[in-house]
């Protein structure tokens, strides 16, 4: 399933390979070759030919180092200068957008929405071709066929056959999307909307060609790993549940990558926990209606560009990752602060915080690890610098953060919780009619992926297994 | 009756390239193979360092490895042993 296809594997792949020039200091002089390596001359191709896959794998690399393949300026420059310019950037000079669509490999998707199946009885009627507001179908070989140059999708060929043979293909990525941020630019390839983009990263998970890639971080945090500046792992609490090893391993696995000290961001969360029961007290005094939680980015940023009259609603409190900051300033102030994500949210969030310097995810932590040759289960145990409790740990699975405010309540039972279990179209709607449809819940627990953070799209684990292991941590806290 | 020993590598190579999905595969076997399966899960087994192998995940089906497993492999290639047995 999403967790496991060619798409992401290959993905992967290309991620570890990089980081593997990267520790043998030879990501400038060698990463011309990578697509050349990846798809040798007399190798299989994916796509038509090995010199498309080839073109393809360039750009992945492009969004690997960090830069939009939307910005490329000449199709000469080689990923060597990309490389060097990545390795030259200063933190805040990363372009700030999250996302990149590779338009080589969105050409290979469908262009019209509807398609005319076997079915067809090319029949005497032709309600389709009489219907047609642009002409766009004729008869082939005794059925129809759609023009897709021509065909707008607005369906009406479909609605008005007998013989129901025309059905209706969905644009993956646009029908992941919760909030309609991803159109089709005129030349027939996706955009994203950055007005409209909430950077939860479902149509990442769901483009079938891989053609919507993050825009990494990563070698700016390789590149303080092997630098002179100390540096600081704030670990999302999900981190948790994604190998199948002692927490303390995990902890260690980070040491042995070269961060010089680690924070558990579950401690952030237990802060973030307690400051939002005060502010629920506060606000239920003051006769606020109900409230909503502020850690999901992709939730906040969802109300921020698509719900504005639920945004007063939203608790004010930082959420854990800027406390484990403020945590990480005080305990090494001249260190980079990196925060290590299930999800591309976060990095959103990281981008518009001071304290944060970077944010890497699940899937890039994995990749180094492989890339160094380290196994997690070989790390030696080690201790954050303050050790969080289960409250906080359970903050990344679905009903955590209710479950955490309720604990820091002076009163428990005055919070009558629910949770929004992944955003998409239908929870969208159902949070529009939220003030009107909450009966007795005031108090909103609402996540932009479903489980929780253990779903987020750059984690490692299966989400059932990840949870299954991030339980056998807490159940013995 | 006949069974197979299946032993899913959960080192962080494979772990990294999706093995954690193999983990589900008490629940995904079909109930007849269930009595018939052993399953275990290992530590690195090796074959990621050697690309000879092939590409991770890797699982051992009665000590020969398998390359790029995912759930509805790994439980063709359980079935295809059984019959053979």
């Amino acid at each position: 399933m999403i967790y496991n296809n060619n798409a992401t594997r290959h993905n992967k792949e290309i991620l570890i390979r990089l980081c593997e020039l990267f520790f043998a200091s030879r990501l400038e002089d060698q990463i011309d070759r990578l697509p050349l390596e990846l798809r040798p001359k007399d190798g299989q191709a994916t796509r038509c030919c090995v010199y498309r896959d080839r073109a393809i794998i360039k750009y992945r690399c492009m969004a690997d180092l960090g830069f939009s393949v939307e910005d490329e300026q000449d199709e000469l420059t080689p990923l060597s200068e990309y490389a060097r310019r990545a390795m030259n950037r200063q933190p805040g000079q990363h372009n700030g957008k999250l996302l990149t669509v590779v338009d080589e490999a969105c050409a290979g998707c469908i262009h019209s929405q509807y398609y005319v199946t076997n079915a067809c009885q090319g029949c005497l009627a032709r309600p389709c071709m009489m219907n047609c507001p642009k002409k766009a179908i004729e008869m082939q070989n005794g059925q129809a066929v759609i023009d897709p140059d021509t065909c707008v999708n607005c369906g009406k060929c479909m609605q008005v056959c007998p013989y129901h043979a025309i059905v209706y293909i969905p644009i993956p990525c646009e029908e992941a999307c919760p909030v309609g941020a991803i159109v089709r630019s005129d030349n027939g390839k996706q955009v994203i909307d950055e007005d409209k983009c909430i950077h939860c990263g479902k149509c990442m998970q769901a483009c079938p060609f891989a053609a919507i890639l993050e825009n990494r971080q990563i070698v700016d945090v390789l590149g303080v790993l092997t630098g002179e500046q100390k540096s600081v792992a704030m670990i999302a609490p999900a981190l948790a549940g994604q190998f199948k090893v002692d927490f303390k391993q995990i902890v260690g696995s980070m040491y042995a990558l070269g961060f010089d000290a680690v924070i558990e961001v579950a401690t952030g969360a237990e802060q973030t926990a307690r400051e939002e029961a005060r502010e629920f007290e506060e606000r239920m005094r003051e006769g606020h209606e109900w409230m909503a939680s502020s850690c999901c980015p992709a939730w906040t940023e969802t109300a921020r560009k698509h719900l504005p009259d639920l945004l007063p609603a939203i608790s004010t409190t930082p959420t854990p990752m800027h406390y484990a900051a403020e945590q990480a300033k005080k305990a090494l102030p001249d260190s980079v602060r990196v925060f290590v994500s299930p999800c591309l949210a976060k990095r959103g969030e990281a981008l518009a915080d001071p304290t944060v310097d970077f944010v890497v995810t699940f899937e890039e932590i994995g990749a180094m690890l492989v890339a160094r040759g380290i196994d997690v289960a070989d790390c030696t145990p080690a201790e954050p610098i303050a050790p969080a409790s289960a409250v906080g740990r359970k903050f990344p699975s679905t009903g955590g953060v209710s479950e955490a405010i309720r604990g820091f309540l002076a009163k428990p039972d005055a919070i009558h919780a629910d949770q929004i279990n992944g955003l998409d179209r239908k929870t969208i709607k159902k949070l529009k009619a939220f003030t009107r449809i909450r009966g007795e819940t005031n108090f909103l627990e609402v996540m932009s992926c479903e489980g929780g953070c253990l779903g987020g799209p750059c984690t490692i684990c299966h989400p059932p297994v990840a949870l299954r292991q991030l339980h056998e941590l807490t159940d013995k806290d | 009756m006949t069974s197979v020993t299946v032993k899913i590598c959960v080192g962080t190579t494979c772990f990294v390239m999706s093995s954690s999905e193999l983990e589900l595969l008490p629940e995904q076997l079909p109930a007849e193979l269930v009595d018939r399966v052993k399953i275990e899960v290992s530590h690195c087994l090796g074959y990621c360092k050697d690309r000879n192998y092939g590409r991770a995940p890797f699982v051992e089906i009665d000590g020969e490895p398998i390359e790029q497993v995912t759930l509805p492999k790994l439980i063709e290639e359980i079935q295809k042993r059984l019959a053979d047995k």
